[in-house]
């Protein structure tokens, strides 16, 4: 008869529950490519729109092989050896910002336009090549000392904020639409009618997200470290707890925004009504300081900014758990309350 | 079994439900007996499904009792489900899951029965175990939900239109298939508006419309009490004149529908001679005339005035 052994019942239940969700889910490419490809997408696009570009390098053009030689010395700029009328040509459609030519008695004539900043710019730079290549010595000497370090830079703030986004989609689309699916073919009503225990059903969602968590999360985060050298710097266990509780809030946040829809449709609006405020307030793009104070509490206490703010905390500024705790706290209020109300409001048929 | 010992598993009485203005269950009565195949006939929207989902514990009644193994469902419902194997109207499996993996789920929630493999014997998709739900035909699909309510090994078998749309060599299969559940000792509900697979399949049948019974008995009571064996049906390029027809010595309840024209007869043997006497005093050629054994159909139709499959 049975295989069950000493294993109590409910927890094959659970177990089977879990294993169908996954086995859907990995069954699903197109979910694959929202879920895995999709946010890596989304990071290299805005990583690459708002990368640090390295100094500008400025073009410029000289009428003399003399002045070419002498200008060279700037790295800050690129000199082309041009014709007089060819020079002026380029110049004039902006292809260099600057025509350096030979002057009376030695000198040198800069031609630019003094409203465009890169002529001005490329003014002093040749200057200073000129005067150098001529001989001068300048009396205090300088070095520059660039920002660039990993963690202060746009790339370092978005990574975060797409794990946690992702997080929230993720979790949100694949339950809803699960949900909406299995009740519109009855499979809902078909299940409740065995004795599977009914929070199982639900938990059995929030578990298997969490085997696709760690791909979710690692492929972001991988991605952000290999390509843009994005720090994590907090303790592992710290950011693991961050996104195991994250996922599995919005997990019921999804249970509970789908807990009476019937049809796609409706799922889809409601999800987005649900997300949208989050989108925009819980600083995924830019940062949530940027909302007038009085708003402040509100924005963050939504689940989305708890989550991202943590991630970053944890990331970029090493933070541990005991520095995370109110948005830990956060996060496990939503968790409760959302999985309790989604059990109670469920329609399982 | 500490409960159901001698009284019928499941007792109805006085069952109404009401879905906004429209009476789905009308003070219903039933009783289905232990080890028996009990069929609820009617054509759609009679309120069979209805009935089967309130027995069931999915849909609560308005008013009324149901008594399903000796329990009750307002207190006993998790025992209840361990021991009932239900199959409903129009479920969809996950296409994507396997016919094991979808058994082993449905198992998982069970305390006891039979290994998956052997209910993947019992329905004789043996060939099919490691295929996507997805790829299987309709009357697999219908094995494929009959073997998902026995895997609890269940004492009480509830089958809501079982057959329904598929080809009809698919439900000779599956007949047998319930029909060898029958012969385990099994007590089966199920719905149909098909009248051979009531005659075939089960011990009693009620009949229902509007959502009440109108007629309970075995198929072959049920028969006999519209009191004629055969019927006869002819068209005719006029219709007749119907009083001459019913002045014919064993002709009864003559219906005359569309260019058609239907009655009960007795003896067959003295009643066509007769028929075709009177046709042809009438002077009428007949262009079709059939005759065949009475069934359930006609007695719902000799009860109703409508066909089963009208609606």
């Amino acid at each position: 008869m049975s295989k069950a052994g000493k294993t109590p019942f409910t927890e094959r239940a659970l177990a089977q529950l879990t294993l169908v969700r996954f086995r859907e889910f990995i069954r699903e490419p197109d979910a694959l490519f929202w879920v895995f490809v999709f946010p890596i997408l989304l990071a290299a696009g805005l990583g690459i729109a708002f990368r640090n570009r390295p100094p500008e390098v400025l073009n410029i053009a000289a009428t003399t092989p003399e002045l070419a030689r002498s200008l060279t010395g700037e790295k800050l700029l690129r000199v082309e050896q041009l014709p007089q009328a060819e020079a002026e040509e380029a110049l004039r459609v902006g292809k260099v910002a600057l025509v350096a030519e030979p002057g009376a008695n030695g000198a040198v004539v800069y031609g630019y336009d003094p409203t465009n900043p890169e002529g001005r710019t490329a003014r002093m730079l040749a200057d200073r090549a000129v005067e150098r290549a001529a001989g001068r010595v300048d009396p205090v000497a300088s070095t520059d000392r660039l920002l660039e370090e990993p963690g202060s830079r746009y790339i370092d703030f978005l990574i975060p904020g797409l794990v946690g986004m992702n997080l929230m989609g993720s979790a949100m689309w694949g339950i809803g639409f699960t949900i909406v699916d299995a009740r519109r073919k009855k499979l809902i009503k078909r299940m409740v009618a065995t004795p599977m225990p009914r929070h199982c059903y639900l938990l059995s969602f929030i578990l298997s997200r969490l085997f696709l968590l760690v791909v979710e999360v690692g492929v972001v985060l991988g991605f952000g470290a290999l390509v843009f050298h994005v720090p994590v710097r907090g303790p592992f266990a710290g950011l693991a707890v961050v996104c195991v509780l994250g996922s599995m809030l919005f997990c019921s946040l999804g249970l509970l925004t789908a807990s009476r829809v019937q049809t796609i449709e409706a799922a889809s609006g409601l999800m987005n009504a649900v997300m949208m405020p989050m989108w925009i307030c819980s600083g995924v793009f830019f940062s949530a300081q940027r909302f007038p104070d009085a708003v402040q509490p509100i924005i963050k206490a939504l689940p989305l900014t708890a989550v991202i703010d943590a991630l970053r905390a944890s990331m970029l500024q090493g933070a541990g758990l005991a520095q995370v705790a109110p948005q830990i706290a956060v996060m496990g209020a939503w968790l409760v309350v959302c999985f309790g109300l989604a059990l109670k409001l469920f329609r399982w048929r | 079994m500490p409960d159901s010992g001698g009284k019928a598993p499941l007792r109805v009485r006085q069952l109404r439900k009401t879905y906004k203005d429209v009476v789905a269950v009308d003070g219903l009565d039933m009783e289905v007996r232990a080890a028996e195949c009990f069929g609820l006939l009617g054509p759609n929207g009679a309120g069979k499904t209805t009935t089967m989902e309130i027995c069931e514990g999915l849909t609560a009644a308005d008013s009324g009792e149901v008594e399903l193994l000796g329990m009750h469902w307002e207190r006993d419902a998790p025992q209840l489900r361990q021991r009932l194997g239900i199959q409903l109207q129009e479920t969809q499996l996950s296409e994507k899951l396997t016919v094991s993996e979808t058994l082993r789920l449905f198992r998982s929630f069970f305390q006891q029965g039979p290994d998956v493999r052997e209910v993947i014997g019992m329905v004789q998709l043996q060939e099919k175990a490691d295929s996507r739900v997805g790829s299987l035909s309709g009357g697999q699909k219908q094995r494929m939900a009959l073997a998902c309510a026995l895997v609890g090994a269940p004492d009480f078998l509830f089958l809501d239109e079982p057959t329904t749309g598929l080809d009809p060599q698919a439900r000779r299969q599956l007949w047998e298939l319930i029909e060898r559940f029958k012969l385990a000792g099994r007590t089966i509900l199920l719905t149909t508006h098909y009248m051979d697979e009531a005659e075939r399949l089960c011990d009693r049948v009620a009949i229902m419309d509007h959502g009440k019974v109108i007629a309970l008995g075995t198929p072959r009571e049920l028969i006999a009490s519209i009191g004629a064996e055969h019927l006869v049906e002819f068209s005719s390029a006029r219709v007749p004149d119907a009083a001459g027809l019913a002045e014919i010595d064993g002709i009864r309840d003559v219906h005359a529908e569309n260019g058609t024209v239907r009655m009960l007869v007795a003896e067959l043997h003295r009643a066509v001679p007769a028929l075709l006497g009177e046709m042809a005093r009438q002077g009428i050629p007949l262009t079709e005339l059939r005759t065949h054994s009475a069934t359930l159909e006609d007695v719902f139709v000799t009860l109703t005035g409508r066909h089963l499959r009208d609606e």
